[in-house]
Order: C-alpha cells, then structure tokens, then sequence
C-alpha cells in the first residue's frame, strides 16, 4: 500500500528524461515572390531548438518539446514571422513565406530634384567634408555647391542660380526657418561670401526643383541646412591665415547632455591685396569682425533645443575709373551690421509624434556711400551727373516662427503638417546730392501653413504628396501651392524618380514699394530622374522642364526702378549628369558634373524673351580629390567649364525699352587647387589637431569676363572681371581638446 | 501513512529540486557546447548559425546576458570571417546585427568590460567597411568602447588583445606598429595566464589569437 505511490514516483521521476517523443521539424523558407531565404533563423519560441536556414532555404531541426508552440521565422530585412503549431507527431513540416520589411535601408528615397549632402543618408552625394575641401569652393557652402549639376558660374555676384532662374529664386533655410542675408551684402561687381561656415552644418540639401511643401517663398531652388549636434568633447580652436586670425572655444558637459560655444573672427584682407593686386583701388581694405554663440541642450531622450547666435560687422570702400565720365573715378563705401539668431526645438511625443518648431531673428543694416570723385580723389558733383553721388541706409529687421508636427504611420509612412510665419521690415533712406531724402518702409506678414505625407506602399513605392498655403499681407493676396514626388525603385542599387510642383515668390526688396498692385510670380516643376548609387559610386541624370507665370516686370519711377505688373513669363529645359566615382582607383575620389539648359524669360526690364544673361547653355564641373597617406596631405583639384553667357544693354528711352547692345562672354574657364595637410594625422585624441591648408583659385590666371557694364549714356562699355585673376589663401587650422589644454598650460608654467 | 506523507514531499522535493536543477545544467550543457563549437569555427555561414543558437537560448532564458553576449560575439566574427577587403554593403548586415544583441546583454549586465570589448569588434567591423568615410564616427567609438573596456576591468586579457591587434593592423603613418603591437599582446599572454573566468562559461576565449598574431 504505502510502495505504490513511491514506485510510481520513481518511474514519474526516471521517465521524465526517457520516454518524451521527439519532433523533427523540417521545411523550406521563402520570400514573397518564393525564392529561399538563406541564413533566417528559425526559433522554437522559449525554447533552445532552432534552426538556421540553408542556401537553398531549408532547415530542419529536432525537438523533445510537445505541447503548444509557436516557431518564429526571423531574417534581417524581413518582418519577424510566428506561426503556432501542436507537437504531437514525430514529423512536422512547416514552409514559410515571410513578407519583406519596409526599412530605410532598403526603401526607396524620394530623391528627385535634391542633392543631399551629409554624413548619413543613403542619398548622400557629398559629405561635410567634401564641402570645405572642394578646391574651387575656397571653404564656400555654395562654392562647393555650384561644382554640382544645375548651378550657374555666375562670377560677378553672390548666390545660387539655378536652372534659369535668378540668385534670389534660391532661398535658404537653417533648421527649417528662412535665413534673410545668408551672403555678405552685395558690393558692385564683386561676387560675395557666404556668411556662414560650412563646419556648422551636418547636413545639407540641397534641392533644385521640385521640394517639400515644407519650404516656400522659392521660384527656383532650396538649399537646407541642419546645425549640428552636441560635439563628442570640449575643444579649443586657433586659426592663422593671410587673411586673419579666429579662435573659439566649444565646452562639452560631463554627462554630454549639453554644450556652449563661443567664436570670434577677424578678417582684414589687407595683406592678401598687398600681393595679390586687385583691379579696385581699396581706400577701405575689407575688415570683418565675426563672433557667434552657441549652446545646445539635450531636453530628453530624444530632444534637443539649440541656439546659435552671430554678429558681423564689417566695411569696405573702393574706387574704380568711372565708365560715365573718363579721367573720374566711382567710389563706393559699404559697412555691414547683421546679426542673426536661431533658436529651434526637436523633440518626440510619445512614441508616434514628433515636433520640431524653431525661430530666428536677424536685423541687416547696411550703409553704402556712393561719389564720383576727381584724379585727386576729391568728391566732385558734375552736372548730369549728380546721381552719382548718393547714400543709402537699409534697415532690415526678419522674424520668422516656424512649427512642424510629425506623425509616424503604417511602416516609413509619415504625415507632417505645420505652420509658418515670416515677419519682415524693410527701411531704405535714400539721401540725394542736393540733401533731400526719400525715406521708404516695406513691411510684410507671410503666414503659411502646409500639410505632407509620405507613403510608402512597398520597399519599390513611395509617394509624396504636399500642399502649402501661404498669405502675403504686403501683396494682400493668397496662394496654394501643391507638390508631389513619386520614387519608384528598378533594381537593388538603382531607382527612378518623378517630381511635380507649384511654387511661388513675392516680388524682389529692390523693387519695392510699388505703386501697382502686384501678385505672386510662380513656377511649375516637372523632373525626371533616374539614379545608381552604391557605396562608392553615384550616377545621376536629372530632365527639368520649369515653367515661370508672373515674374515681375518693371519700370522706371521717380528715378528707381519699381516692380510694374506681373506680366513676364519664362520656361528653362535641360538636362543634368552627375558621376562620382571613388572606387576606379584605389584612394582617388572624382566626380564631373555636367549641365544643359535652355533656358528663356521675359522679366523686369526686357523688351521680351530672352536669353538671361545669367545663364549659360552648357557649363560642366570635374572635381578630383587625392589623399596621400605617406604624406598626410589631401589634394582637390577641380575644373569648370561653361558656354558664353550672353550680355545686353538694355535701354529706355521713354518708349519703352529696347536692346541697344548684345553679345556673348568668352567661354568661362576656371581651375581651382587645394592641399589639406595634417600633420599631427593618427595621433587624433591626443592633445592638438592641426590642419594646414594651401588654396588658389583660377591657379593658370585664366580671363574670366561675366558681362559688360555699360555708361549711362551708352556710350562706352567695360568688361566686367574678377577683382584679381587669382586667389591664393593659406592658413593654419589648429584644434585642441580643452581638457588637454589645461596639462599644456600647467607643464609650461 | 505520516511515513508516506513524509517520503511523498520528500520526494517532491528532490523531483523538484532535480527538475530546477536540471534547467541550469541544460543551459550550462548547452552553452558550454556552443562555446566550444566557435572555438574552433572561422567560417561566416557556421558562426551565423551558432549566433542564431544563442541568441536562442538568450531569448528563452531572457534574464540572462552571456548567450546575448556569444550571440554578439559569433555575429560580429561572422562579418570579419567574410575576410579583408569587404565593403561596409557586406560587412554592415552582420555589425548592425551584432549591435543589436550586444545592447541586450548590456541591458541586462551593466559595465561589463567584456560587452566592451564586443562594442569595440563591432564598431572596428564597421570601421574596416568605409575607413575613410567612418574615421571619424566608427573609428572613434571603437576607441572609447575599448578604453571603456580597460577602465571597467584593467585586468581584462581580451583589452589587451584588441590593443596589441590594431597597433599591428594600423598603418605606420596612423601611429600603428608591428613592434609595439606585439609587445601589447605580451602583456596580454601575461593577463590571461592570471585571468580566472568566473565560470565554465563565462568569457575566456582569446590566448591562441594572441599567440597566433604574435607568430606572425
């Protein structure tokens, strides 16, 4: 009686380990269109039987198991597969199909139109890097950027012109928010500097045509630039170089939870234009004094508030021979104060949502002084002439706000909406020879809202779908602007992409206020692209058709120029090419550029389409980049080509205007080079960093004429040409961890 | 009839005791032959398959980091057993991979000079791919993972490996030498002959990597 239970406790207890049945599990996984899934892993859920797939997409495994599982089917790039199964017979066959998982890393990127250069997207043609080493760009954002397909080599001026359209159809975004004065304001002839550094940005894109209903207030291109994050640790910086000496000093907290930074600059070209003789006569060598602050707060896991701050002044002053009078001379006087403030905010809520809202102010003043002046450089006041002697004050105040909601969706799928405002007050004083003062406001509230999705229906589609909505107080008019972009994927590394959009711009400050009732000009996109991208090879080739209704012309008033009506209209087609290519020869990086375009348009005060003079039929970049290691050194050479632009003289004589000389610039050639040499390169982390850099700009001295200045008599005409053929810049980049800094001064003391 | 209550949980208890028991002993069997196997495994499509196995057994264990940190350990060997001269599209699969279980066992054993260690071969994997490119983001966080690794445990023999590994892998003109790398991997002999692994499964791989380098 009292053995049994024992005896059956003894079996119980022995039999547990004997007598399970054993469940071989065998089957073949497949993707969708059933070709095997090599190397998926096929897990008996909370237990340690599994398997590993073959070549051919078999497994098999045993099991001593029974009861309810569940077999997980798990492959990278594939959604995670659970099918339930009873093991109760000694073979189970179990074929799966697993769905492909739509990944970044494998969708498709709507890419039309943008050129995007960072250091992490799959898109990525240039990276930060490249930016400040391409030899043409002189550590110029947009001089790297006019190296790429569908940016004119327009010397004599400052800014992006982009397929057809005119530098201030390009607009700029830091973080999302418009910047106002992204160059340095203009002087005559001189084409001008980008005010920022390209080192302050982690991305740039770079789009022209067809983007984001994001972005507004843009008839041709956007170029958007991101600030940059948390640095990984404190460091020291001290810069030395013909044209001035910087230094600055970014600290790091402990936990990397925040930062502050602090630059200042200054620049004085005398001694450059001591050696490199310039075709002005400086009365007032450029001087320029830069500082900017910065911190960034990690306000979460996942957010990040950041501000930058700057202020800039500088001035200048030259005089040139006088085309209106010979045996005179123009001289011009320019001082700059800007200051410009971002401040922005990214930040997820929840695990769906995610904000990014920013603002920035900036105030512009600009004082310019203009005279005719004798052989002795006396102001002199000759009649007919008086006009030539004027001052102009420009008061420019902007602020802009900005709040951008996203919403995660199904898969990649997105929606994002926000709104937008922009503030600007623009005062211009105009003081005439004889005293008088014309004293003029433009003042206007942009407010936009919009709304996207982008949806991807499979790793091979997606779409997006956009429109904004803007109001303009000044123009006292509205206007809907609908965009989309459709990406569609060929192969593993290639993809073909379409993009369509409705874009609209107020008229131009400089022809403002008007007395005549204005609208909006407007532009439509169509582009086409097709793209290969590996790794270490980029192929592009982007078709354009741009359509212009609106643009505005214009006519003399009271001795300016005002913006009349909205009757000009214009188109520009072309196609582009670009190939990089870092894989041909081992440690040689290169990439040609090539672009088309016919481009024709009849604004402000043409007599009808034509040809703009900023515009030419063929113009073609090739960048090479070498780094010897035995040397430490980087050398970037690039050459640029473009056709004749064509040149008019465009004159009314009261009966409306008319074309009284025209013609073509000579081809443009231009060869920049570059070294980058880094001495202390390997032993990064330890102590100073330092990089020496060589830089000539047109280094064969190449003429490059851009266009004719013409008398206001039309009498006499002057080739407009760089102030010296060549550029030679070299300096010294020394940066040093700041906690290293400390050991440095306390072993010297 | 106590007798036969006595002996009833008795027996329970030892039947109990055996059934948890044998639990542990399955995991430590189970691990042991696993670890075993990639002693003695160079081969991509077999060190996959050892990474799937542990990744199960971390999977159905779930508090558990060392099968985490083999599973870690197996991937990330699977990308450089593809050998040298693969581009970051090959090898990227297998660290991102690799990352991903090495962030479990770290979630689960904090400050592990041996997760380190792992952190460091997975983002020296990824470095390899794109040098020129990663130099500045894979090549620097390889850098502090390891220094990490040596702070958590100076004792650490696998520290001194990985060190004396990319001293001699490193070109001269990036501070990388032959001499001094083998010096480093000296001093690493010397640290896994005092080096005691807290058990049969814990970490311990790593001397004949070392002497096979040091033969070089």
């Amino acid at each position: 009686m009292s053995a049994k239970p024992l005896l059956l406790l003894f079996i119980l207890m022995t039999g547990v380990y004997s007598l399970h049945a054993q469940t071989r599990i065998s089957g073949k996984v497949t993707d969708k269109k059933g070709r095997p899934l090599y190397s998926a892993s096929i897990t008996l859920k909370d237990s340690y039987d599994g398997a590993t797939s073959d070549s051919a997409g078999n497994y098999s495994f045993t099991t001593t198991e029974t009861g309810s599982f569940v077999l997980v089917i798990s492959a990278s790039g594939y959604q995670q597969t659970e099918i339930p199964l009873t093991l109760d017979q000694p073979e189970l066959k179990v074929d799966v199909q697993v769905k492909e998982q739509i990944t970044e890393l494998r969708a498709v990127v709507i890419s039309a139109g943008t050129f995007e250069a960072s250091d992490k997207g799959r898109t990525t043609v240039l990276n930060s890097i490249d930016i400040a080493t391409t030899a043409s760009g002189m550590g110029d954002i947009t001089g790297a950027l006019k190296t790429l397909p569908g940016a004119q080599q327009v010397g004599e001026t400052e800014g992006l012109f982009v397929r057809g359209g005119t530098a201030s159809e390009t607009r700029t975004f830091i973080d999302g928010t418009p910047v106002n004065n992204f160059f340095y304001s203009s002087v005559p002839n001189i084409s001008q500097r980008g005010r920022f550094s390209p080192f302050l940005f982690k991305g740039t894109v770079f789009s022209t045509g067809g983007y984001s209903a994001l972005y507004g207030q843009a008839l041709s291109a956007a170029l958007i630039l991101e600030s940059v994050d948390i640095p990984d640790e404190s460091e020291g910086r001290v810069n030395v170089s013909v044209i001035g000496l910087g230094a600055g000093l970014q600290h790091v907290a402990k936990n990397k939870k925040s930062s502050w930074g602090v630059n200042y600059d200054y620049t004085n070209l005398w001694p450059a234009f001591r050696v490199i003789k310039q075709k002005q006569d400086f009365y007032d060598v450029p001087v320029y004094h830069t500082a900017d602050a910065n911190f960034r707060i990690k306000t979460s896991a996942t957010g990040i508030l950041k501000y930058y701050g700057y202020f800039s002044h500088n001035k200048t002053g030259f005089r040139t021979n006088s085309i209106d009078t010979l045996g005179y001379k123009d001289a011009f006087g320019l001082k700059n104060l800007n200051t410009y403030h971002n401040l922005s905010w990214k930040e997820k809520i929840g695990r769906k949502w995610r904000l990014q809202a920013g603002t920035s102010f900036s105030v512009n003043n600009d004082d310019i002084d203009s005279h005719l002046q004798d052989g002795t450089n006396k102001d002199i006041l000759l009649t007919g002439l008086e006009f030539k002697q004027f001052g102009l004050e420009s008061r420019g105040r902007f602020y802009n706000l900005k709040a951008v909601l996203e919403r995660r969706l199904r898969n990649l799928s997105m929606l994002r909406f926000g709104a937008e405002y922009n503030y600007s007050n623009e005062r211009s004083v105009y003081t005439a020879y004889n005293g008088l003062r014309f004293d003029q406001r433009v003042e206007e509230h942009i407010k936009a809202a919009f709304a996207e999705t982008d949806v991807y229906l499979t790793n091979e589609l997606a779409a997006k779908i956009g429109t904004r909505f803007e109001h303009s107080s000044l123009l006292g008019k509205v206007n809907i602007a609908p965009r989309a972009s459709l990406a569609y994927r060929l192969g593993e590394e290639s993809q073909a992409s379409l993009a369509y959009g409705i874009f609209y711009q107020n008229p131009e400050r400089r022809y403002l206020p008007s007395p005549y009732d204005l609208n909006f000009s407007r532009a439509a996109h169509y582009i086409a692209q097709y793209q290969k991208v590996s790794r270490l090879t980029t192929l592009r080739l982007e078709a354009f058709y741009k359509k212009y209704h609106n643009l505005i012309k214009t006519e003399p008033f009271n001795n300016t120029t005002v913006a009349a009506n909205n009757n000009g209209y214009g188109q520009a087609h072309g196609v582009e090419l670009f190939w990089r290519d870092k894989k041909t020869i081992k440690n040689f990086d290169y990439w040609i550029s090539y672009s088309y375009l016919n481009t024709k348009r009849d604004f402000l005060n043409y007599p009808g389409a034509l040809t703009p003079n900023f515009a030419a039929t063929h113009t073609a970049s090739l960048v090479l980049k070498k780094f010897v290691l035995d040397w430490k050194t980087g050398f970037n050479l690039s050459y640029t080509y473009a056709t004749p632009r064509k040149y008019y003289n465009i004159f009314d004589d009261g009966t409306g205007s008319k074309i009284i000389d025209q013609g073509e610039t000579p081809d443009y050639h231009n060869v920049g080079f570059s070294m980058n040499y880094l001495p202390k390169l390997g032993t990064k982390k330890k102590g100073q960093f330092t990089v020496l850099v060589l830089s000539v700009n047109n280094i064969f001295g190449l003429k490059q004429i851009y266009g004719y200045n013409y008398s206001y008599n039309n009498i006499r005409r002057q080739a407009i040409i760089p102030p010296s053929r060549t550029f030679v810049f070299i300096g010294a980049f020394i940066s040093f961890g700041v906690d290293r800094t400390d050991d440095i001064i306390n072993n010297n003391l | 009839m106590l007798l036969m209550k006595k002996v009833f949980f008795f027996s329970l208890l030892l039947l109990t005791g055996i059934a948890a028991n044998a639990q542990s002993e399955k995991y430590v069997k189970s691990m042991e032959k696993l670890i075993q196997a990639m002693d003695t495994t160079w081969n991509t499509d077999r060190l996959v398959e050892l990474s799937n196995s542990f990744e199960r057994i971390a999977d159905a264990e779930k508090t558990q980091w060392l099968p985490y940190y083999y599973a870690a350990l197996a991937r990330v060997n699977a990308g450089y057993a593809l050998g040298k001269n693969n581009a970051a599209e090959q090898t990227d699969p297998y660290a991102n991979k690799a990352e991903e279980l090495i962030n479990k066992a770290d979630a689960l054993e904090a400050n592990n000079s041996e997760i380190y260690v792992v952190k460091k071969l997975i983002n020296t994997l990824k470095l390899i791919g794109d040098v020129m490119g990663r130099y500045m983001t894979a090549g620097a966080a390889s850098a502090e993972a390891l220094a990490k690794a040596k702070s958590l445990n100076p004792e650490n023999p696998r520290v001194y490996l990985q060190e004396g590994i990319d001293k001699m892998n490193t070109p001269p003109q990036f501070g990388g030498s032959v001499e001094e790398g083998k010096k480093i991997l000296e001093k690493s002999l010397e640290k896994f002959k005092a080096f005691k692994p807290a058990s049969s499964i814990h970490p311990q791989w790593g001397e004949s990597v070392a002497q096979r380098f040091l033969s070089r």
